[in-house]
């Protein structure tokens, strides 16, 4: 995991649900690359249009609530987000984004002190999220340890492969 | 503790947890929905080759039941395939119902249990005294590995009601009004128990809608104290030892809250935001394009009951259209026995194969651009049932009824009040 995040800033309001990132209608595709280009769609249509990879996501409050779907954390990472920032989460959303290895960082007011547009740098292990182009710092809540062990593993994937690895050669 | 940590508490083997610990809990129930074939991919994708406790494990195939594509036709298949070659055995295909309402209609929730599966309404399960929450697809796959998953011990927030429900009022007007009140982030990451003698009186059919809805105020989870009317319900249903956990009496909540229910009138959420919560009256008159009654919230029996009740011997509105979709085969044949389907059907209702059918805007009755839609169901986000420029309001079943009646808006209390005096 890259510890320091640097990139644009795509700004979003309060309770952008899953929805609006992901739209029911693409349910059904099964790859990260389809998947993809249907991010942000049913709030921005031209989202993947605008968005390099290494750009950084910035959220209102509850952001990604409603369905469980993963597919809203799978389609913000196939386009290559280095990471959100919102004012909170919606828990399923976290723990999606946390086990797909996106870095996802808790910032009261972040979405008042970036406008779209803007550089960031976030500093996932110390919590610090700098505003580059109007030079604001902020802070954010530190990521809990289990949190921080499957990003630093690149995702949950990763880590219990190593742990069922270590299961099975014991059995042996 | 409360109910809830002690239910935490026995799955991570710990004597005791408290908020804000993680926990590595034992899951009693893993469920996997059809939305979700990434769950098996992950699986694979983590070294997985036997799932670790196939017998905690239900697949339940119901949110394109039965399949309207050839992706989700395949999505489908390959989940039967892996139930087969993994020795799963409560495998739900397509002709069984909303997961929630299944799983409950097979006895396969009970008080005291962990219960996690791929879908954001899991909540509705505390409904009977257990914890119940939803996950991602990975997540889900963790546990298909290892038969655990980690959780954080939430916050408890407790929301007591008192006084009595007006007739036509129900429980889905009450927390309308009360997640209208605190906002749909309100209980993020909390856990949210329900308590008060208004509780007590009410059906196990609208305590799940009660709880089932505390997913749109961002909670983790939904606890009711399981009572005489829980263990009624579940007696010859599930076959365990019932057990329910009790909260300690110096049980000490993150934060309480009151409400009179008996000031509340049934309330809509207005397009698009299930918080964005007015009463009903003040909506009376808008046209409604369709009038849909379903879901996990809102498609039980009792909910097609009163919109029979409301709709028998009488026709929907002839610019409305009402489709049906009971939550599930078990309510289905229940609403058959009682004559509810007929009455609906007679009425001019289409009725829908058991599942969640248009809720997510998937299929089986979504809307066009421009079509407004009162919905039993629990979401009316942009484009939740249909096209972004679509207007959903979320009401109870017996304002859907009323709706479709009418063809616009209508106050179903005035309709049932009449009926009552028709009666006595
Ligand atoms: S009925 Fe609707 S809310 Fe319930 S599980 Fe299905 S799609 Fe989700």
């Amino acid at each position: 995991m890259k510890r320091i995040l640097e990139g644009r800033a795509h700004v979003f309001g309060n309770n952008l649900d899953t929805d609006q990132i992901y739209p029911g209608q693409y349910l059904e595709l099964v790859t990260a690359e389809e998947i993809g280009r249907h991010a942000m769609e049913g709030v921005d249509p031209r989202f993947v249009k605008n968005f390099r990879p290494g750009d950084i996501i910035v959220g209102g409050t509850n952001f990604g609530c409603g369905s469980s779907r993963e597919h809203a954390a799978i389609a913000l990472r196939a386009v290559g987000a280095g990471g959100i920032v919102a004012e909170s989460f919606a828990r399923i959303f976290y723990r999606n984004a946390v086990n797909l290895g996106l870095p996802v960082l808790v910032c009261p007011g972040v979405s008042r002190r970036v406008s779209s547009g803007d550089r960031l740098v976030v500093d996932l292990e110390k919590g610090r999220v700098r505003n580059a182009t109007t030079g604001v710092e902020m802070e954010a809540e530190p990521l809990t340890e289990v949190v921080f062990e499957i990003l630093e593993s690149g995702g949950i994937k990763p880590l219990v492969k190593r742990q069922l690895a270590a299961l099975h050669a014991q059995s042996r | 503790m409360h109910a809830i940590e002690k239910i935490l508490a026995r799955a991570s083997g710990k004597d005791s947890v408290r908020a804000g610990e993680i926990v590595n809990c034992r899951v009693d129930l893993a469920e996997v929905n059809d939305l979700y074939p990434q769950t098996i991919h992950s699986f694979y994708e983590m070294g997985g080759r036997r799932v670790h406790s196939p017998d905690r494990i239900t697949f339940i195939l119901d949110h394109y039941a039965p399949a309207s594509s050839i992706q989700q036709a395949e999505n489908q298949k390959f989940m039967r395939e892996f139930c087969r070659e993994q020795g799963i055995e409560l495998l739900f295909d397509v002709n069984s119902g909303v997961c929630h309402q299944v799983m409950v209609d097979h006895g396969l929730v009970y008080p005291g249990m962990v219960l996690i599966a791929t879908d954001s309404h899991t909540t509705t399960h505390g409904a009977l005294g257990a914890f119940g929450t939803g996950v991602g697809a990975t997540d889900l796959a963790v546990i298909l590995a290892t038969g655990h998953l980690w959780l954080r011990v939430p916050e408890i927030l407790r929301i007591h009601l008192t006084g009595r429900l007006s007739v036509g009022v129900y429980a889905k007007d009450v927390i309308l009004h009360i997640i209208g009140r605190l906002g749909a982030d309100y209980a993020i990451y909390k856990a949210v128990e329900f308590t008060g003698p208004v509780v007590k009186e009410l059906s196990v059919s609208e305590r799940m809608a009660l709880c089932n809805m505390t997913t749109e105020m961002g909670a983790k989870c939904a606890y009711i104290q399981p009572d005489q009317v829980t263990l009624g319900f579940l007696k010859g249903k599930v076959k365990r030892n019932l057990e329910p956990v009790e909260t300690d009496p110096d049980f000490q909540y993150a934060e309480e809250l009151f409400f009179d229910v008996s000031a509340i009138p049934p309330q809509l959420a207005v397009p698009s935001s299930v918080d964005n919560v007015r009463p009903l009256s003040e909506l009376v008159g808008t046209p409604v394009h369709q009038a849909y009654l379903g879901s996990c919230t809102g498609g039980r029996a009792e909910d097609l009951a009163v919109a029979a009740r409301i709709l028998k011997g009488r026709r929907v509105h002839k610019d409305t259209r009402l489709v049906v979709v009971p939550a599930s085969r078990d309510v289905f044949l229940e609403a058959l026995q009682r004559g509810d389907v007929a009455a609906l059907v007679e009425a001019g209702a289409t009725f829908v194969t058991p599942g969640c059918a248009a809720c997510l805007g998937t299929h089986e009755g979504i809307l066009a651009a421009g079509e407004v839609c009162i919905a039993s169901t629990n979401r009316n986000f942009p484009g939740r049932m249909g096209h972004t420029q679509s207007a959903v309001y979320l009401g109870s079943p017996a304002a859907v009824a009323a709706a479709a009646l009418n063809g616009r808006i209508t106050d179903p209390c005035e309709i049932l009040a009449e009926l009552e005096r028709k009666e006595s």
